[in-house]
């Protein structure tokens, strides 16, 4: 084998970095595009299946009720101020801070689950009635799985905050890439609650 | 354990531990644990590269055998060989066995295996994502065969069409088995194309700038990218598939305003990527080989990139040429055969830098660059047909007939198959150790490229004279008989060739030349560690200052000091710079990957059976993933943060 010339030390390099200096915020931003993706083919497909309908939503169904969805879109809104603080905290490495705002997060994803349940139930379709039902089932579903993989993450994350483990300086890149993901997740929604709940509205 | 006060304290390579003391160190550290359980837990990406290559092949040996017993059926007019049930199982099997189990997969597999080392790190991003991946492919790939061969093999074509596929014309199990088996791939495929990405943006060798790296990792950059945005497109569609099966959704039903064109659009938008997404990588391999062997470095190298992402981004406007026939908007007929067309411009483009490369050297026609001459033959052919079938009128003619068949036999062994046994003949020594034998080399691509020829040229004749794809036996006398039998001699023919090649790197493996770290005299940076490659892939990080290091830099190599060795550490550095910026720890080996891909595993299979799997199977998917990401040596790490 060729013999070493030495050009330089990385001995001084620090040990983690935030946002795009740190591997996981790509892996997390890979992960991004592909749901990214995954929700536009998904809008794509409710866009073409109403292509196939005379009246949207098809008769005799109505469009789903708005209070659940609405209820789930303001506090998912609302979200945002203390995931932006457990993320500042985090990159700052305020441990105290964050351990209070990461039970926080767990808590009201926990409550979003429980509006999610009563979304599904204020739709005024079943999946099997009609392309129209399976459509909206699907679109909701999809974006639920979301809500319930960070609530799960998040949930690790604030007890992993408790434990020995909570003072490594990785565990403060997680948290923060996690709250990068949440405004994926909620960001995300946005066009969801407007195909599911808005536009059989405006275009009836 | 306090923390230590200053770096220095930990040992780390350099002028003061190098050589064998910082192998035996190194390796203590990379190394794995003896046994089947250390077997099992490993995320060495050789290790895992090694295992997506060898049972890639083992699916392209199982995916070929139904070949020859297809050629075999049509060897004669009205044959009674295999009943036409059993043919519709074992033409779906074909299919989907070579795209969805072979050509994606051992392309991921040589990735896995090559870009780390070619750009100069210790391991792949992620690389327990990485073992998760090969488990999971293996599950998805047995699931398919073990269903086959219980008689639930899938029987509707490998695309898998609606209605054919709904529940009312494809009762039974057989294509929930295809659709998961989708499933299963598309996660693999889905997270290597992660690992590639991240590894590729951020664990280049100091100095690698992007206008430095190897043209194997800009096909993979831009291929990775591509499975990112196109394979959710499949895994919503084999989704809503089973869930028209199983839980009684409408998307593909039009008694209830669903649409079974939907299924095909959504399935062409990842299917035609899908041809890209295998050709490229080969194109990366042609690239590097075309170097190597001309003894200059590749004539056009921006052209060269550009056109790799060029044929990227056009790869996702010509879905829609697959279902010219039914029915299209005339504007949707013009803008795709444009579209269609011009993605042979961009592999023009390629050609020819290539050519350039070789009329500009001092070529030496070894095994691997004879391969590259068989694959521009080869595929230049494949792209001429391919440019006649965008033509729609031409289409609407040979649409499902032998000639499209023969088409993409062209592009896909041609563009594809022929570059990877190239590549396999170029980096078996890196594998190995040990060279491939140069005479069997030369002679099982001879017997390989003609053999080729004869199986597949006759297609375009017997797909011109009307024969359909997909039938089981034709009558006598419609003047198929000598094209039907010149295919099934040359398919066995190139069975052969292949197998001489499976048998040179299986001797080869045993007693072939020892090889050394560069027997090719090779610009790029895998060729500057020993073969096989140490656990850790390198002693000391390389640096790099041009885009043909080893050629560059003659006696020895340049590189950086200063990562531990107790612990594993390797280096990120910045996107387009390749400025060194971070010491990221690399996860040790662990068995919980397998355990969630077997958690997995059971929740795809049952859910087959129950809606109910999903909810329930989420448990154990759940606490296996919270095992595997929960962090178990906090007492290694501490290190005081540098800042």
């Amino acid at each position: 084998m060729l013999p070493p010339r030495f050009t330089g030390d990385l001995a001084r390099l620090p040990t983690h970095a935030f946002t795009h200096r740190a591997l996981t915020w790509w892996g997390v931003m890979a992960f991004f595009l592909i749901e990214g993706t995954a929700f536009v083919m998904a809008i794509a497909a409710y866009f073409f299946l109403m292509n196939q309908e005379q009246v949207w939503p098809p008769p005799p169904h109505d469009p789903p009720d708005l209070l659940a969805g609405t209820l789930f879109t303001i506090l998912l809104l609302v979200s945002e101020v203390p995931n932006s603080m457990a993320k500042h905290a985090a990159e700052k490495g305020q441990l105290r801070k964050l351990r209070r705002l990461m039970a926080l997060m767990t808590g009201i994803g926990l409550a979003l689950i429980v509006l999610r349940g009563f979304e599904f139930a204020s739709l005024n379709v079943l999946w099997y009635d009609n392309a129209y039902g399976s459509i909206v089932w699907a679109l909701l579903l999809l974006h639920a799985t979301h809500i319930a993989t960070d609530w799960v993450d998040t949930t690790v994350l604030t007890c992993l905050m408790h434990g020995e483990h909570g003072v490594e300086g990785r565990r403060f890149v997680d948290v923060s890439e996690n709250c990068l993901y949440w405004r994926f997740v909620w960001l995300s929604w946005l066009p969801m609650y407007l195909l599911i709940y808005w536009l059989p509205r405006w275009v009836a | 354990m306090k923390p230590k006060k200053s770096p220095y304290d930990h040992d780390r390579d350099g002028h003061d531990l190098t050589g064998e003391a910082l192998h035996a160190r190194l390796a203590r550290t990379w190394g794995r644990e003896p046994g089947l359980l250390g077997w099992l837990s490993t995320v060495d990406h050789k290790e895992i590269g090694r295992r997506y290559l060898v049972t890639a092949f083992i699916f392209l040996t199982l995916g070929g055998i139904l070949g020859l017993v297809i050629r075999a059926q049509l060897a004669t007019p009205e044959s009674g060989l295999i009943d036409p049930d059993r043919y519709n199982q074992i033409f779906t099997m074909h299919g989907t066995t070579m795209m969805f189990l072979f050509a994606v997969p051992v392309m991921d597999a040589m990735a896995v295996y090559l870009i780390p080392l070619m750009l100069g790190t210790r391991n792949i991003a992620f690389p327990r994502l990485n073992a998760f991946s090969y488990y999971v492919y293996l599950a998805g790939g047995t699931l398919l065969w073990v269903a086959f061969a219980l008689d639930v093999g899938p029987d509707a074509g490998w695309f898998s069409y609606v209605p054919l596929a709904g529940p009312e014309f494809s009762p039974g199990k057989r294509v929930d088995v295809w659709a998961q088996m989708v499933t299963f791939t598309e996660v693999a495929a889905l997270a290597v194309a992660v690992e590639i990405t991240a590894t590729i943006l951020k664990q280049r060798a100091p100095g690698m700038t992007l206008a430095r790296m190897p043209l194997f990792a800009w096909a993979m950059l831009v291929v990775s990218l591509m499975v990112i945005m196109s394979m959710p497109s499949v895994t919503l569609a084999s989704g809503m598939l089973i869930s028209d099966r199983l839980v009684g959704t409408q998307f593909f039903n039009s008694f209830e305003n669903g649409d079974s064109l939907l299924w095909q659009h959504l399935f062409w938008f990842f299917g035609h990527p899908e041809v890209y997404i295998i050709f490229l990588p080969a194109a990366g391999f042609v690239s590097e080989i075309v170097q190597t062997f001309s003894r200059r470095p590749a004539f056009g190298y921006i052209a060269l990139v550009l056109a790799l992402v060029a044929t990227g981004l056009l790869a996702f406007g010509l879905w829609v040429h697959h279902m010219f026939t039914t029915g299209l908007p005339r504007l949707g007929y013009a803008f795709y055969t444009a579209a269609s067309m011009s993605v042979a411009i961009p592999t023009g483009i390629q050609i020819f830098c290539w050519i350039a490369t070789i009329w500009d050297g001092r070529p030496k026609f070894d095994t691997p660059l004879l391969y590259v001459v068989g694959f521009v033959v080869t595929f230049v052919i494949g792209g001429m047909t391919g440019v006649m079938l965008a033509s729609v009128p031409l289409d609407l003619q040979l649409h499902d007939t032998y000639f499209v068949v023969a088409h993409f036999h062209y592009v896909l062994i041609g563009g594809a198959v022929f570059p990877l046994l190239g590549a396999i003949t170029y980096w078996f020594p890196k594998f190995t150790g040990r060279m491939m034998s140069e005479a069997a080399g030369r002679w099982t691509f001879w017997i390989v490229f003609l053999a080729f020829q004869l199986a597949f040229a006759p297609m375009h004749w017997s797909g011109i004279m009307g024969m359909p794809r997909r039938v089981y036996t034709y009558p006598e006398g419609l003047g198929w008989e000598l094209t039907n039998l010149l295919s099934t001699v040359g398919a066995f023919l190139f069975a052969a060739g292949l197998l001489s090649f499976v048998a040179n790197a299986l001797v080869s493996m045993r007693r072939g030349k020892v090889a050394g770290p560069n027997p090719w005299d090779a610009p790029g940076l895998e060729w500057a560690t020993s073969s096989p490659p140490p656990p850790y892939n390198f002693p000391h990080i390389p640096v790099v200052a041009g885009r043909t290091s080893l050629w560059d830099n003659r006696g020895h190599l340049p590189a950086m000091q200063g990562l531990r060795v107790d612990d594993r550490e390797l280096v990120l550095t910045s996107v387009i710079d390749a400025v060194p910026d971070v010491r990221e720890p690399s996860p040790v080996p662990t068995i919980w990957p397998l355990v969630a891909a077997l958690a997995l595993t059971t929740l795809f299979i049952s859910s087959m059976f129950t809606p109910w799997a999903v909810v329930i199977g989420s448990v154990p998917v759940a606490a296996a993933l919270i095992g595997w990401f929960w962090p178990k040596d906090a007492k290694v790490h501490p290190e005081p943060v540098i800042d």
